[in-house]
C-alpha cells in the first residue's frame, strides 16, 4: 500500500488509482470536471490542479493534474499552497467567461456541479466584462432539454453518450470557445441511454425535458430509494415528488447493479403515477348497465361480508409486476394451492425454468456490473436493449474488456481513458449473437448469426459440445455452423471472465437450455462462468418463487373447484391470455375483485377495484432477475383512498381465512410472515432495516432540509399546517424531521452533503469512490447455486424446424419504448414509440408478394392480425417478427407458427388513428392495432 | 449524390489506410477540390462512404477552419493576423481589404468572388505581412500591392 503525503498527513492508500480519486476517497474536497469514475481520467479541464512535491526537501514543486497522476509510494503532495488554489480559481474563472450565469432561470440550479465547484474553489466574483459567444440550441426529442450557452466544455457528455454508450449521434464540433456538443441537426437523440446526460453534465446543458413540464428544485422534493420496475433488472432509483406528483426519476447509484446510469425507460417511463388512468377510488358495478362508480368503505365492508358469509371459494392471481408482500397476502388469502402467479403459461413455464437454472448451476447468475467485466460474451435470443436495456450498456464495456486487458499488458491503467482508447482502436473483446433479427447490440458483435428459434438452440448446444465432447452433439449441422460453434467455444473457453446471455423474451425454452448448456459445459473445465437469463418484469423471479400455481388450464381449474370469488392482484389479464379465455373467465365466476393502481380492461370488468400503490405510494420488496431482492420505499403518502394492495388484501380478509387485520399493522409485520412461511425468501429480511429502525432515536427524513413552503403549500385549502402522514411501514419521515447524515446504503433517501449540491455528492457516500456504497451495496442475493454437484446436460435436441409452404415462425418482437405496460403512458415516452408493423425478411415478403408498407395478413391458429410490413435484411428467413407487448394490442401466444397471407389492400391508412381506438393520441402512429382480429 | 470522380478519389484514398475512417479528412477535402465547399448533404454522403455517422464526421469537418461548411466565394483570400504580420501593419492591410471588397471578416463579396478569412501563420514572417489567396501566397504587403494583386482575380 502507497502511502501518501497531503499537506502535512500521511495516508496509506490503494495502489494504482489516479490522485483525484484516492483524495476524493479520502473525503478531500478537489474540484473537478472531466473525470468521471465510470468515464475515467482525460484531463481535459485542469481543475483538478495539485502541486506535487520531489521530496521532502523540494519547497518549490509543481504543478500537476491530479485525475492523470498515478499514486506512487511516497508521494508528496498539497491541495491548499498558494500557488495551485490560485491556479484552480484563475481555471474556473476561465470556464466561466462564456457561461451565462442563469442560475435562476436553469434546472440545474441548486444541484450544479458547476455551482458547487465555483464556490468551492472561491471565484467569488465576476470580472469579465465583454461579449459572450453564444449557440444555438437544438431540438434532441422528447427527454433532452438542450441549452448550450451554459457549456464549460468539459467532455463528459460525449465521453458518456458516444464512447461509454456507443451513441452515434451526439459529437463535439468546431474548436476553441466555438466547441458545441450536439447532433448534426435537430433530431432525437437515438441512444436508449440519452437521459444520463442530464447526471453526466455537470451544468445546465442537458436537462431532464420531463422535469421542466412540472419543475421542482432538488430541494423542494421529497424523496427515498426506489427500485425500478419497468424491467426485470431492477436497477435503483430516486424518485421525487411534490405536491402529490411524481417530478422525476434520478440514478441511485448501485455498485452492483446499475452503477451511475439509468436507461430512458426507467428515468422517464414515471408519468404513469400521475396518469389520468389511475384509480384514485374504490370502484363497484351497479346496474344493468354494470357502469363502476365509486363506492364507500362501507359498501365495500358490505360485498366483503357478503362473499365472506357465502364462505365464498376465493381464488387470487397474483402477478409478477406486484411486490412480494402483496403476492404473498394475496396468497395468504386464498390459500397456497389457490393462487396462480398471474404471468402467461408459456412465460410462466420460461420463468421457472430460468429459475432452476440459476439455483442448479453451476454458473452464478451476474449482477450488471460483473457483466459489464466479462471478456467473452455469447447471446442467445434476446435483443437486450430492448428487454433489459440497462444490461445492453453493461455489455457494451464487457465489449471493451479486451482493450483493459490489452492497456493492462502495456502498464496503462484501466482510469486512463483515453489512452485505452487510443491502444486499442477498433479491437473489441469475442461478442457472438444469435437472434432471430437484428439486435441493438450487432454494431459491437465479432459476429452474428441470424436464424430461427430453433437454430439459435442448435447452434448454442453445439457450442456446448464443442466446449466439452460429452455434452450431446447436433446432427446435421451446416459446416459453417460447425465452425462458428467451435469459434464461440474456444473463446469462451479462452475468457477470464466468460458470460452467457439469454432470457425469456423469445419465449423458447430450448434456447434457454442451450445457453444453460453451455455454461454446464463450461463449468467442467473452469471456475468462473457467469450467466444473465433476462426475465420479463420486475418481479418475475419473485413470483415465480413464491408461488406454485400458474395460469395453465385455468377454465378446467374454475370448472372443478367452482370457485366463487376471483382476486386480480396488479395485472391485466388480458396481457396474458386469449381475450376470449378472459372474458368467460370473468363470466364464471360470482365476483371479480380487482386491486389495481391503473385502469385495465380486466379492472373494467370487475365488481369491486380497489386503489392499489403504485411503486411511489407502497413499499415492497422485488426479485431481479440476478435473484436479488430489493425493497423500494413509498416516496409520498398519497390523497384519497389508495393505499398497499397488501393493506387492501388485509382488509378484506375474512375471520375465517385467519383475521390478520391485527396481526399484520406494519410492512415489517407481513415480511417476517411470508420469510417464516417462504424458506426460500427468508434472506428478503435483510433487503433493508425494518420499519422500527432508527438512528440516533430518528427517522431518515424524505424532504431535505432545505424543503420550503412547508406550512404554505396547502394554504388554498386550510390556514393550519397539517400535520406530516406517519409511515408506519420504513424508517422514513415524511417531512423534513429526521436524521440527515448518512444513512444505511438502502435507507438513502437522495445524495446531498455539505458544499456537493449535485449528483457528484454520491462521492461521500462510497466507501471508496467509483466502489461500493458504505456499508455495501443494497440487495440480497437470494440465488447461488452451492456448486456441489453439477448438473446433467439437457438432453434433447431441437431438430431443425420445417416450415412449410407458406409457414413462418411468428417472433414477438419487443420494444423499449411500446412493449412496457406502463412507461409508455408518460408523454415523452409516448413519443418515442416506433409504429406497429411486422418486420419479414425481404426473400420472405417476396414470396408473399410484400412490400415495405403493405399490409400483411399473419394467421396463427384462430387469431388474425394484419399490419404494415418492414423489411430487415437481418430478419431470418422463415421467421416474421410481431410487435409484443404493445397496450390496445389483442394478446398473441408468440412465438408461434403461422400463415402469412398474401398482401392485401389497406383499407384504412395506418397512420390515421382509429376512432375505436378511443381515450389519448398516443397510439395514433399504430393506429392498426384495431385490425387484429 | 457525389459525383463518380469524387467517388473514385475518395476510394483512392481509403486504400493508404488502415481504417477507411482515417481517410475522412482527405474525403472532404475532395470534395472540397470539387465544390468549393463541403455542404450537409455532402457530409451525409461522405459519411456513408466511410461507416460514419454525419454527426461523427461534421465533428472532424468542423474542427478544422479550412474546411468549409459554409459556400464561399470563388477566391478565399486568407490574411494572417498572427503576431509577426501585426507587428508590421496586419491591421492597415485587413481595413484596406475590407474596404475595398465592401466585406468584413468572414464574409463573401456580393457578387461572389471573394471571401475574406483571418489565418494563423502563413509561415513567411520575414516578409510580413503576408496573405493568400487560393494556393498563392502574397508577401510584403502594402495597400498598393493590394489593389493590384486583386485585379488579377477578377
Amino acid at each position: 500500500m502507497p502511502s501518501l503525503w497531503i499537506d502535512g498527513k500521511t495516508y496509506e492508500v490503494e495502489a494504482g488509482k489516479n490522485l483525484l480519486q484516492v483524495c476524493l476517497s479520502l473525503g478531500l474536497d478537489l474540484p473537478y470536471f472531466c473525470w468521471h469514475p465510470a468515464l475515467g481520467s482525460v484531463g481535459a479541464c485542469r481543475q483538478c490542479a495539485v502541486k506535487q512535491y520531489r521530496d521532502e526537501n523540494d519547497s518549490v514543486g509543481r504543478l500537476v493534474m491530479a485525475c492523470m497522476t498515478p499514486v506512487t509510494d511516497g508521494m508528496r503532495i498539497t491541495l491548499q499552497d498558494e500557488g495551485s488554489v490560485e491556479f484552480r480559481a484563475m481555471l474556473i474563472e476561465a470556464l466561466m467567461t462564456n457561461h451565462p450565469h442563469d442560475c435562476p432561470v436553469c434546472d440545474e440550479g441548486g444541484e450544479c456541479h458547476l455551482q458547487d465547484m465555483t464556490v468551492m474553489t472561491g471565484h467569488n466574483y465576476r470580472d469579465f466584462r465583454f461579449k459572450k459567444r453564444t449557440f444555438n440550441n437544438q431540438y434532441l426529442g422528447p427527454f433532452i432539454n438542450h441549452e448550450m450557452n451554459r457549456c464549460i466544455t468539459c467532455y463528459r457528455c460525449v465521453r458518456f453518450y458516444r464512447d461509454y454508450a456507443d451513441g452515434p449521434d451526439l459529437n463535439a464540433f468546431a474548436s476553441k470557445n466555438h466547441v458545441y456538443f450536439g447532433r448534426d441537426c435537430d433530431g432525437a437523440l437515438e441512444s436508449e441511454f440519452s437521459g444520463n446526460l442530464v447526471e453526466v453534465c455537470p451544468t445546465g446543458v442537458f436537462t431532464d425535458k420531463t422535469l421542466k413540464e412540472h419543475y421542482t428544485r432538488k430541494w423542494d422534493l421529497t424523496t427515498a430509494p426506489s427500485v425500478c420496475h419497468h424491467c426485470g433488472l431492477g436497477c435503483n432509483t430516486l424518485a421525487g415528488e411534490r405536491y402529490g406528483s411524481i417530478r422525476r426519476i434520478i440514478n441511485r447509484y448501485n455498485g452492483a447493479v446499475n452503477g451511475y446510469f439509468l436507461c430512458d425507460r426507467g428515468r422517464f417511463g414515471y408519468d404513469f403515477v400521475n396518469a389520468g388512468t389511475r384509480i384514485r377510488e374504490p370502484l363497484a358495478s351497479s346496474g344493468e348497465t354494470k357502469t363502476q362508480v365509486p363506492v364507500s368503505v362501507e359498501k365495500i365492508q358490505q360485498l366483503v361480508s357478503e362473499m365472506n358469509a357465502g364462505k365464498d371459494k376465493i381464488l387470487g392471481i397474483g402477478s409478477p409486476r406486484a411486490s412480494l408482500e402483496a403476492n404473498y397476502a394475496l396468497m395468504k388469502l386464498a390459500g397456497p394451492e389457490h393462487f396462480l402467479d398471474g404471468m402467461a403459461p408459456k412465460e410462466s413455464s420460461l420463468v421457472r425454468l430460468a429459475l432452476s437454472i440459476l439455483r442448479n448451476g453451476p454458473a452464478r447468475s451476474v449482477s450488471l456490473q460483473e457483466a459489464g467485466q466479462a471478456d467473452a460474451v455469447f447471446i442467445l435470443g434476446e435483443d437486450v436493449t430492448h428487454t433489459a436495456p440497462m444490461l445492453a450498456l453493461s455489455l457494451r464495456q464487457a465489449a471493451r474488456q479486451v482493450c483493459v486487458q490489452k492497456a493492462a499488458k502495456a502498464n496503462i491503467p484501466e482510469w486512463h481513458d483515453a489512452a485505452v482508447r487510443e491502444l486499442a482502436q477498433e479491437e473489441r473483446s469475442p461478442f457472438y449473437i444469435a437472434a432471430t433479427g437484428a439486435t441493438r447490440l450487432d454494431d459491437v458483435a465479432t459476429k452474428k448469426m441470424c436464424v430461427p428459434l430453433d437454430g439459435i438452440a442448435r447452434l448454442g448446444l453445439a457450442v456446448a459440445h464443442a466446449i466439452d465432447p460429452s455434452a450431446p452433439a447436433v446432427d446435421g449441422l451446416a459446416d459453417s455452423d460447425k465452425q462458428l460453434a467451435g469459434e464461440i467455444a474456444a473463446a469462451l473457453m479462452n475468457a477470464r471472465h466468460p458470460l452467457v446471455v439469454s432470457g425469456t423474451s423469445s419465449g423458447c425454452s430450448s434456447v434457454l437450455k442451450a445457453a444453460a448448456q453451455i455454461t454446464i459445459a463450461l463449468a467442467r473445465t473452469r471456475e468462473k462462468v457467469g450467466i444473465s437469463l433476462i426475465v420479463p418484469e420486475c418481479n418475475s423471479l419473485g413470483i415465480a418463487m413464491l408461488a406454485n400455481g400458474t395460469l395453465e388450464n385455468l377454465d378446467e381449474r374454475i370448472k372443478s373447484r367452482r370457485y366463487e370469488t376471483l382476486v386480480v392482484l396488479e395485472n391485466d389479464l388480458y396481457r396474458r391470455l386469449p381475450s376470449a379465455q378472459v372474458d368467460a373467465l370473468l363470466e364464471s365466476v360470482k365476483r371479480v375483485i380487482v386491486i389495481d393502481h391503473t385502469t385495465s380492461p380486466t379492472s373494467q370488468k370487475a365488481h369491486l377495484v380497489l386503489p392499489a400503490g403504485t411503486f411511489a405510494e407502497a413499499d415492497g420488496t422485488l426479485v431481479n432477475n440476478e435473484g436479488r431482492a430489493q425493497r423500494f420505499f413509498q416516496i409520498f403518502a398519497p390523497e384519497g383512498e389508495i393505499q398497499e394492495s397488501w393493506r387492501w388484501i388485509r382488509d378484506i380478509c375474512p375471520e375465517s381465512r385467519g383475521n390478520r387485520k391485527t396481526a399484520w399493522q406494519d410492512l415489517s409485520d407481513v415480511i417476517e410472515a411470508l420469510c417464516q412461511d417462504v424458506p426460500a425468501l427468508a434472506k428478503i429480511q435483510e433487503a433493508a432495516p425494518t420499519s422500527d429502525f432508527r438512528i440516533k432515536g430518528l427517522r431518515v427524513a424524505r424532504q431535505p432540509h432545505r424543503y420550503s413552503g412547508r406550512t404554505a403549500m396547502v394554504a388554498h385549502k386550510t390556514i393550519h399546517e397539517p400535520k406530516p402522514p406517519e409511515d408506519p411501514d420504513s424508517p422514513f419521515s415524511f417531512s423534513m424531521e429526521g436524521y440527515r447524515g448518512i444513512p444505511p446504503a438502502p435507507l438513502i433517501p437522495r445524495f446531498w452533503s455539505p458544499g456537493w449540491n449535485s449528483v457528484q455528492s454520491l462521492n461521500k457516500f462510497q466507501q471508496e469512490v467509483g466502489g461500493e456504497l458504505t456499508g455495501g451495496d443494497p440487495g440480497v442475493r437470494l440465488i447461488d447455486p452451492d456448486g456441489s454437484d453439477s448438473p446433467g446436460y439437457f438432453e434433447d435436441v431441437p431438430a431443425v424446424s420445417t416450415c412449410s409452404g407458406d409457414q413462418v415462425q411468428l417472433i414477438p418482437l419487443w420494444r423499449i419504448f411500446g412493449s412496457e405496460e406502463f412507461s409508455v403512458l408518460s408523454e415523452a415516452v409516448q413519443q418515442k414509440i416506433p409504429g406497429m408493423s411486422v418486420i419479414m425478411n425481404p426473400k420472405d415478403a417476396e414470396k408473399a408478394n410484400l412490400k415495405t408498407g403493405s399490409m400483411a395478413v399473419i394467421e396463427s391458429g384462430d387469431m388474425k392480425l394484419q399490419l404494415p410490413v418492414s423489411l430487415c435484411e437481418s430478419q431470418a428467413a422463415g421467421t416474421v417478427a410481431i410487435p409484443a407487448g404493445y397496450r390496445g394490442a389483442a394478446w398473441i401466444d408468440l412465438p408461434a407458427l403461422g400463415e402469412s397471407g398474401r398482401g392485401m389492400k389497406n383499407e384504412r391508412n395506418p397512420l390515421v388513428p382509429d376512432p375505436d381506438c378511443s381515450g389519448s393520441g398516443w397510439h395514433s402512429d399504430c393506429g392498426s392495432q384495431s385490425d387484429l382480429a | 449524390m457525389l459525383t463518380v470522380e469524387e467517388r473514385q478519389e475518395i476510394e483512392k484514398e481509403i486504400h493508404h489506410y488502415e481504417h477507411k475512417q482515417a481517410a475522412c479528412i482527405e474525403a472532404m477535402k475532395i470534395v472540397q477540390r470539387h465544390r468549393g465547399w463541403v455542404s450537409d448533404e455532402s457530409i451525409r454522403d461522405i459519411a456513408a462512404m466511410m461507416d460514419m455517422s454525419p454527426t461523427a464526421l461534421d465533428s472532424v469537418a468542423t474542427f478544422y477552419n479550412l474546411i468549409f461548411r459554409k459556400p464561399v466565394g470563388k477566391h478565399v483570400i486568407m490574411i494572417c493576423d498572427s503576431v509577426s504580420c501585426w507587428i508590421m501593419g496586419y491591421e492597415n492591410m485587413r481595413d484596406h481589404l475590407c474596404r475595398k471588397l465592401g466585406i468584413q471578416l468572414g464574409e463573401t463579396t456580393a457578387d461572389g468572388r471573394f471571401t475574406l478569412l483571418p489565418i494563423v501563420c502563413l509561415g513567411t514572417c520575414d516578409h510580413a505581412p503576408a496573405m493568400m489567396i487560393g494556393d498563392t501566397l502574397y508577401r510584403d504587403l502594402t495597400p498598393e500591392k493590394i489593389d493590384t494583386i486583386l485585379k488579377q482575380y477578377a
